[in-house]
């Protein structure tokens, strides 16, 4: 260990030079800061693919009819941005870019309790990413089933099904193992004196979500498997005509994907708690509040699967406790947002853009839950059931949720990952546009789901053509503000000024090491007395 | 306090009213609250942050409160859902059968349509059929819907009040042509309805030859 804190010794982890050289420096790295950064770009990289997918999805809904593609160009395309959205980009995203990076440097490690697993995640992610997008050129086109893959149909289609959901079951694995190395390394590395109440909120969010990842996954993984034995061997398990009974796909696909929402959004949440302090300077309002409401969110979590499943002939008696089940998760939620809004109350607000994206971030939240009422309720939901409704409504909970502050990450621990500053009146002023372009895409999609458009249509009906019109503008708005953030970025990564240590002056771990960080993180493994955000509570920080 | 071609319709429009005033009453709150205090506790002008003691009391306040709003939320959902899924004895069953790409109906007399044709005022018991994968019947314009599930026989129930035509869409997605699986419910009054419900049956050969006749076309 270097214990000297040396100006002339310092190697940045970008710079060190190890057993390896050129690409292979970063492609064998088992450093947790060069994987979580990998991670970043091949998220960053699907998500371009992702959105592009979603912008000609726009561009076809522009005319009813064929504007630029046919019918099954349309369902393969729907398709595959549902399962690089979901599978490549929202969840790993939060957990495998900034967990990997940050979870180690937060607690005061040097790095994750498997850095080999850790490489491994990597690589099972990069292969599964491969192998789903390969389905687009490989003999019997793209898949055509929509990401819920519901059977019999994903059974009898003659598209590659069984390519991507092998796909999909070894992204399964990466994130498994990411969730078994993250558990074990918040057990055994936590810097001395950190104990678990100590632990700064984002920490607390990755713990969570690792357990779910590990006992909730393996669920989907089986379930894959079924269905791959089903299409390959003829064995009868959810496709009726073999005996075989296609709502058990319904209930196992939901029992794991449910509770993978709050895979997708715990992480974010713990972001958020991160970033409200530090530009607020006060200690989140209610941490106990928000802890209790995060167990409680996972637990109930569990339990309310079939809302998803409320058109699919269920008895009577499950459509209600999974409706009762539906409304109280709300509850918990609806208390973290209340938790963080009345946490700016008397603060000292430096309104920089990571919290100008949580703002932003609180009111889609807030919308994207609310209309999660109107899909709870029995008598609503099952109108808006399978509509544009639907769409809009995840859309603003998973990205007005969780992708924006996926961003707001990005540009909270950029100066920390890269050295480098970004330009913060242009990031403004891509936050502006993707606002609007959100809003005027996903909130029209609102009232055509109540007017009746069903989902995963490649035409519809003339009176529905005023609003995809504007719909689509809104999309294109909405692209714009996203090249304007990456290129921004990008420019602050070749261009940029220096950053400092400490930009924000934010109070967790990461923050007392150099900007970017070096190899081993630490010189010497601090020693915590205080939870992160005791020092507000002494008003020691102005 | 809304109008439409059911009386379900009219209390599902009402529960949505309900659901949304509600939600947008606690957006409007939230984001007026964090505009305000972005605002008025900016670093300018409260260059000191302060510690606010944590407060059980309005912990309490703001879970309770959503509690009891949802929990009506959940009642009423219930209460309205419940009602249509009891089979009125008076009910005729007909037959709704789905298929990549179409609706089609058989009446109680034997007759086949595809387009669902209904009388004005009468109880119906639609049982939902498929004969290859999921599809949905979804009729917007009566706020209902159910699944046509492989392998088993679901059921929907209702009740016209109106006259008219209306919309009838598949919203389970099911392939190549999902998007062209719309057809028709047509709602006549009582005499009309019986006539043309008669009408073909007591010639039934004749009647498969218009049939034909009009597909051709």
């Amino acid at each position: 260990m270097n214990k000297s804190a040396d100006a002339s010794n310092y190697v940045s982890y970008l710079d060190y030079k190890g057993k390896h050289t050129g690409i292979w420096a970063w492609l064998l790295s088992t450093d947790h800061k060069r994987i979580g950064l990998m991670y970043l770009m091949g998220i960053i990289v699907f998500f371009t693919a992702g959105m592009t997918l979603g912008a000609l999805l726009k561009t076809e809904m522009l005319t009813a009819g064929r504007t630029i593609m046919d019918p099954q160009t349309y369902n393969a395309v729907f398709t595959l941005h549902g399962i690089i959205m979901i599978f490549l980009v929202i969840i790993p995203g939060i957990p495998a870019a900034f967990g990997n990076f940050f979870l180690p440097i937060m607690i005061g490690a040097k790095d994750v309790s498997f850095p080999r697993l850790n490489l491994l995640s990597f690589w099972l992610y990069i292969i599964g990413g491969v192998l789903a997008l390969s389905s687009l050129f490989l003999q019997g086109g793209p898949i055509d089933v929509g990401w819920s893959f519901y059977v019999p149909y994903a059974i009898r289609t003659n598209s590659n099904v069984s390519l991507a959901l092998f796909a999909a079951f070894i992204l399964g694995f990466s994130s498994i193992l990411t969730g078994l190395n993250f558990v074990t390394t918040v057990h055994r590395l936590r810097a001395p004196g950190m104990t678990f109440f100590k632990m700064p909120l984002f920490i607390w969010a990755l713990y969570s979500t690792a357990w779910i990842q590990v006992i909730a996954t393996p669920v989907v993984g089986i379930t894959i498997v079924l269905v791959i034995l089903e299409r390959m061997f003829g064995i009868g398990i959810f496709d009726p005509a073999l005996g075989g009974d296609p709502i058990l796909f319904q209930h196992l696909f939901w029992i794991y994907s449910h509770p993978a929402v709050y895979i997708m959004i715990l992480p974010a949440m713990g972001v958020v708690s991160e970033i409200i302090p530090t530009f607020t300077k006060r200690e989140i309002f209610g941490y106990k509040a928000i802890a209790y409401s995060s167990l409680s969110i996972a637990f109930i979590g569990y339990f309310v699967w079939a809302h998803h499943m409320f058109t699919s002939g269920m008895s009577d008696i499950a459509r209600a406790v999974f409706s009762l089940f539906t409304f109280l998760v709300a509850i918990p939620s609806g208390v973290k947002v209340f938790n963080w809004v009345a946490t700016m109350y008397k603060g000292s607000i430096d309104a920089k853009v990571p919290f100008l994206f949580v703002a932003m971030f609180i009111v889609l939240f807030s919308i994207g839950g609310l209309t999660g009422l109107v899909l709870g309720n029995l008598a609503t939901d099952i109108h808006v059931h399978g509509t544009y409704f639907v769409v809009a409504h995840f859309h603003y909970v998973m990205f007005g949720g969780t992708v924006m502050i996926l961003f707001a990450a990005l540009h909270y621990w950029f100066p920390k990952m890269f050295g480098k500053m970004y330009n913060e009146k242009i990031a403004k002023f891509a936050l502006v546009f993707i606002f609007i372009g959100f809003n005027t895409m996903y909130f029209t999609m609102f009232i055509l789901g109540y007017q009746g458009m069903p989902r995963r249509y490649w035409d519809y009906l003339p009176e529905f053509h005023n609003l995809q019109f504007i719909s689509a503008i809104g999309a294109f708005i909405m692209v714009t503000g996203f090249l304007i953030l990456i290129f921004n970025l990008l420019h602050g990564l070749l261009k940029g000024p220096k950053a400092e240590q400490n930009p924000w002056g934010g109070v967790t771990l990461e923050w007392t090491v150099p900007s970017p960080p070096t190899i081993e993180n630490f010189d010497e493994i601090p020693v915590i007395e205080h939870g992160p955000y005791h020092i507000y509570k002494e008003g020691q920080i102005k | 306090m809304f109008n439409g071609p059911t009386q379900y319709a009219s209390d599902v429009d009402s529960i949505m009213f309900f659901i949304i005033a509600v939600s947008v009453g606690f957006l409007v709150i939230v984001t007026v609250a964090m505009i305000y205090f972005i605002f008025r506790y900016n670093k300018k002008r409260h260059p000191q942050a302060r510690d606010v003691k944590e407060s059980a009391i309005l912990e309490v306040v703001w879970i309770a409160i959503p509690t009891i709003l949802v929990l009506f939320m959940f009642y009423f959902g219930l209460q309205s859902f419940y009602g249509i899924r009891e089979i009125p004895a008076d009910a005729s069953n007909i037959k709704v059968i789905g298929r990549m790409w179409q609706f089609s109906y058989a009446y109680p007399n034997g007759k086949k349509s595809d387009t669902l044709f209904l009388a004005k005022g009468k109880n119906y018991k639609l049982d939902l059929i498929t004969t290859d994968v999921n599809h949905s019947f979804f009729i917007p314009a009566y706020r209902i819907k159910e699944d046509l599930s492989a392998g088993k026989t679901n059921y929907m129930v209702l009740k016209p009040a109106e006259t008219g035509e209306f919309d009838i869409a598949c919203s389970e997605y099911c392939g190549l042509n999902h998007s062209k699986m719309y057809s028709k419910l047509i709602v006549l009054e009582e005499n009309q309805y019986n006539e043309w419900l008669n009408q073909g049956i007591n010639k039934n050969t004749d009647s498969t030859k218009t049939t034909n006749a009009a597909e051709k076309k």
